[in-house]
Order: structure tokens, then C-alpha cells, then sequence
């Protein structure tokens, strides 16, 4: 039976993403995060300038350095990014809907005159709100740090390399949220939701770089005779390493960071003939490149909602 | 039958499963406008579902509702804007205050702000929490909780308040207050559905009540007929005497149901009026050495127990 929806499923969207913005801007654990993020943020930029600095005028994209230069024992600012950015959009998420069901909010909130649509999808807005105004206030202040230390301002492919890179961060934090939320629809305590996406998190950050070369290993073993077959092994392990987001933001941002990377598979000869060995990419280039990561990116942020999606829509209000 | 005459809620055979377990049973419901309509029964007997039923918060398995002449699955929005809802065990958003938790409510309803405002501050005064109205809900009570969801109610302005165990968990006092409040929400003319398990205490609140056993309801009516129907009587009078049979003194009497033999020398009259002082010149005349005599309204309790006898009413599912 199909049947004609009475009214906009978006009715109070708004309302429902303001607050909830509003409610994360105030909240403890929101600022706690933030605090974790902005610190190792400056820690590792500031560590980067004084390398930067030796090499001033020898880099044509000196400003993007700053983000992705690692100073030891500290890593670089952009891998502090993917293994933080999940933590925040899971502070953001984890208790999205289960909250309201231990609140006992739920069922006062959907006897207003809204669809349970606006209920999940301006819980969703209001935590990318939040997501897009810190990842720009980092990248402000990042940039900032480097005008001052550097004392140049950055060029103009530089700028838009940046926003870029920030644009990859915003759709990564997107998938981490969608992540939470639907563990948070899944799943009715709030502590085990939490436990289970920072199980995840885990697993992606931690473990994944372990496993995919095993399992690679195990599904597409190497015949000594058949150099094809060692290919098709790299193939398969990126196929599945591929499955991380973490892995694919961090392809995003190599690409996007270093104008010199011109692949991010394996790259025969064939390929480079007539290449100029660390010559850097037009920016066109590079986003062509980082493209299939970001695409893919979103598809499993639209996967992950619309699996919230289902599982709200048909969940039984009282708990 | 004309349009101002229709009930306000219908609903005919209506069904909810979960699974194998039928929550609500096929019910048949009319509400008219400007009652109060009491859903009274034990815990677990299908009050909660039928509400949320009633709200298109849940779709029936079987069976038909039109709420102000609305299908609720149909046209939720429509029925939502004008139906106020008071959960049981409401909860709020601890975080913010009162007024900040009645104007997220009254956002989601789509209210203008001033307007919105203005009838906050109205419902906050009206249910005596304008004191507090900035303090964050952590710190209220069970109490003023409940009136907090009864102002949202309010403040909604809606023209059908239903209201799910609005009493369960108060204090007495607390009790009586919010009674009074639903009372006077009454007296504005709005109609009102409440549940309850405490079936005496809502007796004197509702004009009609429905009773609930096991997802179906076996009784619809006023309180006072529904006594007469399974009681017999309206009143009942408790009688201590020596010396005599009441019953038998009592055979032909006018107004008197049924005279019950409680122990030795006590017994139980129904009755559809006072009649204390003909019982007491009866059992006098008869010889009999009157003792002590109570009367008191006969309870929603008894003709619960009376018609539902020898059901089990343990629910649990
Ligand atoms: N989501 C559910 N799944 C299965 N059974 C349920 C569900 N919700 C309620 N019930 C059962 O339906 C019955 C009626 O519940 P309810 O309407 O809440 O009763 P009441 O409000 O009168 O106490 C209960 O036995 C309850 O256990
Ligand atoms: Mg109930």
C-alpha cells in the first residue's frame, strides 16, 4: 500500500538541527573533545613550523607543510585529524536516538506535529553544523598560525588545495557521525552504543592495517611464477583496506596535500612515461584523483543514515 | 446526526499486535466533544496502546480511528497540531529550563515566537510554575514535571488533551492538584482522554469511562450507571446489627440491590439511594439491636472486580 504523506517530512528540520547544535555547543563532553582536538591541533602544527622553517624557498606549496610535516615524536596535523575527527563525531552521535528514548523525551518530541524524518535528520544537521564550524575554526587557526610563524600568506592554489582537504575532513567527520547515529538507533543503551563505535574506531584505525595484508594473503596467495598474481594480492589488499574510511580519507588527503602524488594505487612505468618525477599535479588533477575516495566516502555516509533511517522509522516508540 | 453532535475520537474494531501478543483487542471507542473520557484498568490491559493508537504514534493492526474527523495515519501532521499528549513518565531535557523545553515544543509545533511565548507564560502561570520557570527541569520533582507536561498541553492549545496516568507516581497532594488543573482544562471546554489504573480516583473526574481488561474493554459508560449495572446500586451501606437477618428484613424494601452477608452479624447493602434510616427503623422494628452503619458511593474497584470476577488479572506479558 502506498500512502500520499500529509505535509512536508521536514517540517521543524530546523528546529530540530538548531537545537541540537545549540545543545552540543553547550555541552561538556563536546567541549572536552574540542580541547583534545585543538591542542594536539596546535601541538602539531607548532612542531611543523620549525621544520618548515629550515626549508623555507625551496617549497613552492610551503603553507600545505604545515598540515602534513611530522616532527617526532609527534605526528603530522593531518593524521592527528583521522584519528581524532572519529572521536568527535562519535561525542556527537553516539546517543542521538537512544537518548531520547532513555530521556523519555521520544515520545513528547513526535506528538508535535513533525515526522520522525525531522526528528533523525536534524539530529543529523545539528551535528554536522557543529562538525563544519570546529573543522573550520582548526583550519583557520592553523592557517593563522602559519602567517604569522612563515610571515607569508598563503598562494592561491594553496587556499583552494586547503579547502579541499577541508571539504574530504567534513564528509569523513559525516561518515563517523552516521556511524554513531546508527549504532545509536541499533542499539537501546546509549554506553553500549557508545562502546560499539569506538569499537569500530578501533578496529578501522588500529587493527585494519594489520588484517587487510593477512587476509590479502589468505584470498589471493602469490604464485612465485605468475608476477600477475603479486599484483592482483596489492589489488585485493588495497580493495579491502579501501573498506576504512580512515583509509580513504587519508588517500584523500595525501593526494589533496601533496600535489606531487600521482596515483593512489600502484603505478606501472607505462604510466609515468613522460612524467616528470615530483613535478606537482594541477589541482584539477588532484581532485580527479581523490574523487572515487570522496565519492565513496559519501555512499557509505548515505548507506549508514539511511540504515538509521529504516531502523527508526520502524521502531516502536515507547522503549 | 450533525456535524456538532459527531464524536471527536472513533474508533471500531480497533487491533494492535505485537507478534503473537495482542495488546488491544478490538475496541470500540466514541469520544464526544467537551467529555472526559477516562481509559481505566490494570497495568498491562492495552490503556498505553490505545492512546498511542489514538495519536497515530503507532499503527493499528486491524480496525479503523478518526480523531476531529481525521484519519491519524493519514493525516498525522493535521491531527498532531491539534491533539495534546501527556506521556507517562514524561520526561524532559534536563539541561534547559522550563521555558526553554515548552519553546522547543512550541518551535516543533510550529508556533511564532511571541506567540509562542505568550502562551507559555500563561501555561507556566496556570500551573504554578512561573516561580521556576527558569530553572533547569533536573531540579524539578515528580510533581511539577507533570504539570510542566500539563502546560505544554496548555500551551499547545489544543483541542483534545490526552493525558496517560497524569496522577501515577505523585504524592497525594500532588495528586489533588493536578486533578484540579484537569478539571479546569475541562472547564474550558476542551475534551479530555485520560488513563488511569487507580480506578476509584478517577471516578468522580471522568463523565464516562471505559474499563480495560486484557486489551478489550468490557464496560463503557457513566460511572453512576455503570454501578447500577453491575452493582445494582449506587451506594453501598455496611450494616452491623444483632439479633435479626437483615436480608430477610430488608426483602421488600424499596431502592436496595442486594444484601450481602459479610461475617456474623455484618453485612453488605447496595442500594440506588440513602437508606440508612429506612434500614435502621427496619432492623429496630424487627428487634434487632443496631450497632453501627456506614454508607459510602459505590467504587469503580467493585464493579471492576464484580465484572471482571474470576478473570486472572495478571497481565504480566
Ligand atoms: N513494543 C511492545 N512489544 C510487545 N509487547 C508490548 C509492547 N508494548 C506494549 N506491549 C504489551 O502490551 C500490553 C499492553 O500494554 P499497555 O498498553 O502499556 O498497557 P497499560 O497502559 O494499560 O498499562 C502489555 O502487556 C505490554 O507488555
Ligand atoms: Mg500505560
Amino acid at each position: 500500500m502506498t500512502r500520499q504523506r500529509e505535509g512536508s517530512p521536514f517540517a521543524g528540520l530546523s528546529t530540530v538541527a538548531l537545537k541540537e547544535a545549540a545543545d552540543h555547543m553547550n555541552s561538556a563532553r563536546i567541549h572536552l573533545v574540542m580541547l583534545l582536538v585543538i591542542l594536539t591541533a596546535i601541538g602539531s602544527v607548532y612542531a611543523a613550523i620549525g621544520q618548515i622553517k629550515a626549508t623555507i624557498g625551496e617549497d613552492q606549496f610551503l603553507f600545505l607543510r604545515l598540515f602534513t610535516t611530522a616532527q617526532q615524536p609527534l605526528p603530522s596535523f593531518v593524521s592527528f585529524l583521522g584519528f581524532l575527527i572519529p572521536l568527535v563525531a562519535i561525542a556527537l552521535g553516539f546517543d542521538a536516538i537512544n537518548g531520547e528514548y532513555s530521556r523519555r523525551t521520544l515520545s513528547r518530541v513526535l506528538s508535535q506535529p513533525i515526522y520522525r524524518d525531522a526528528l533523525l535528520t536534524g539530529k543529523f544537521l545539528g551535528g554536522l553544523i557543529v562538525i563544519a564550524i570546529c573543522l573550520l575554526t582548526l583550519w583557520l587557526l592553523v592557517t593563522g598560525l602559519g602567517i604569522l610563524s612563515l610571515g607569508l600568506p598563503p598562494g592561491g592554489e594553496e587556499i583552494a588545495r586547503g579547502l579541499a582537504f577541508l571539504f574530504a575532513s567534513f564528509v569523513y567527520a559525516g561518515v563517523w557521525l552516521a556511524v554513531a547515529m546508527a549504532f545509536s538507533t541499533l542499539v537501546k543503551s546509549p554506553a553500549t552504543s557508545a562502546l560499539c563505535a569506538l569499537t569500530l574506531w578501533l578496529v578501522f584505525t588500529v587493527f585494519w592495517p594489520m588484517l587487510t595484508p593477512l587476509v590479502a594473503g589468505a584470498v589471493a596467495p602469490v604464485d612465485l611464477l605468475d608476477p600477475m598474481t603479486a599484483v592482483h594480492q596489492i589489488a585485493v589488499q588495497q580493495g579491502l583496506a579501501r573498506i576504512s574510511p580512515n583509509v580513504l580519507y587519508g588517500e584523500a588527503t595525501l593526494a589533496l596535500l601533496n600535489p606531487a602524488t600521482r596515483s593512489l594505487g600502484l603505478l606501472f612505468p607505462s604510466q609515468l612515461s613522460g612524467a616528470l618525477m615530483g613535478a606537482p599535479l594541477p589541482l584539477s588533477a588532484s581532485l580527479a584523483l581523490v574523487w572515487p575516495q570522496i565519492a565513496g566516502m559519501i555512499a557509505a555516509l548515505i548507506v549508514l543514515f539511511t540504515i538509521a533511517y529504516v531502523s527508526f522509522q520502524r521502531q516502536e516508540i515507547r522503549a | 446526526m450533525s456535524a456538532a453532535e459527531a464524536p471527536v475520537i472513533e474508533a471500531g474494531g480497533l487491533t494492535k499486535r505485537y507478534g503473537r501478543f495482542t495488546a488491544v483487542d478490538g475496541i470500540d471507542l466514541a469520544v464526544n466533544k467537551g467529555e472526559v473520557f477516562g481509559l481505566l484498568g490494570p497495568n498491562g490491559s492495552g490503556k498505553t496502546t490505545t492512546i498511542l493508537l489514538l495519536l497515530g504514534l503507532t499503527e493499528p493492526s486491524a480496525g479503523t480511528i478518526r480523531v476531529l474527523g481525521l484519519d491519524p495515519l493519514r493525516k498525522p501532521l493535521s491531527v498532531k497540531r491539534r491533539v495534546g499528549y501527556l506521556p507517562d513518565q514524561i520526561g524532559f531535557y534536563d539541561h534547559l529550563s522550563a521555558e526553554e523545553n515548552l519553546a522547543y515544543s512550541a518551535r516543533l509545533a510550529g508556533l511564532a515566537s511571541a506567540e509562542a511565548n505568550r502562551r507559555i507564560s500563561d501555561a507556566l502561570a496556570r500551573v504554578r510554575l512561573s516561580d521556576v520557570r527558569g530553572k533547569r527541569v533536573a531540579t524539578y520533582s515528580r510533581g511539577m514535571r507533570q504539570r510542566l507536561g500539563l502546560a505544554e498541553v496548555l500551551a499547545k492549545g489544543s483541542e483534545i488533551a490526552i493525558l496517560d496516568e497524569p496522577t501515577s507516581g505523585l504524592d497525594p497532594q500532588s495528586t489533588q492538584e493536578l486533578l484540579e488543573l484537569i478539571r479546569e482544562l475541562a472547564a474550558d471546554g476542551v475534551t479530555i482522554v485520560l488513563s488511569s489504573h487507580l480506578l476509584a480516583m478517577m471516578q468522580s473526574l471522568c463523565d464516562r469511562v471505559a474499563l480495560f481488561s486484557r486489551g478489550r474493554i468490557g464496560l463503557i459508560g457513566k460511572v453512576a450507571d455503570l454501578t447500577a449495572d453491575v452493582l445494582g446500586g449506587t451506594h453501598v451501606v455496611e450494616v452491623e446489627a444483632d439479633g435479626i437477618d437483615l436480608a430477610a428484613v430488608l426483602k421488600d424494601a424499596p431502592h436496595i440491590a442486594a444484601v450481602t452477608p459479610l461475617r456474623a452479624g455484618r453485612w453488605r447493602v447496595d442500594a440506588d439511594a440513602d437508606v440508612r434510616a429506612d434500614i435502621a427503623h427496619r432492623t429496630v422494628q424487627a428487634g434487632g439491636a443496631l450497632s453501627g452503619m456506614t454508607i459510602r458511593q459505590s467504587s469503580l474497584d467493585e464493579v471492576y472486580a464484580r465484572f471482571f470476577e474470576g478473570e486472572d488479572h495478571d497481565q504480566a506479558a
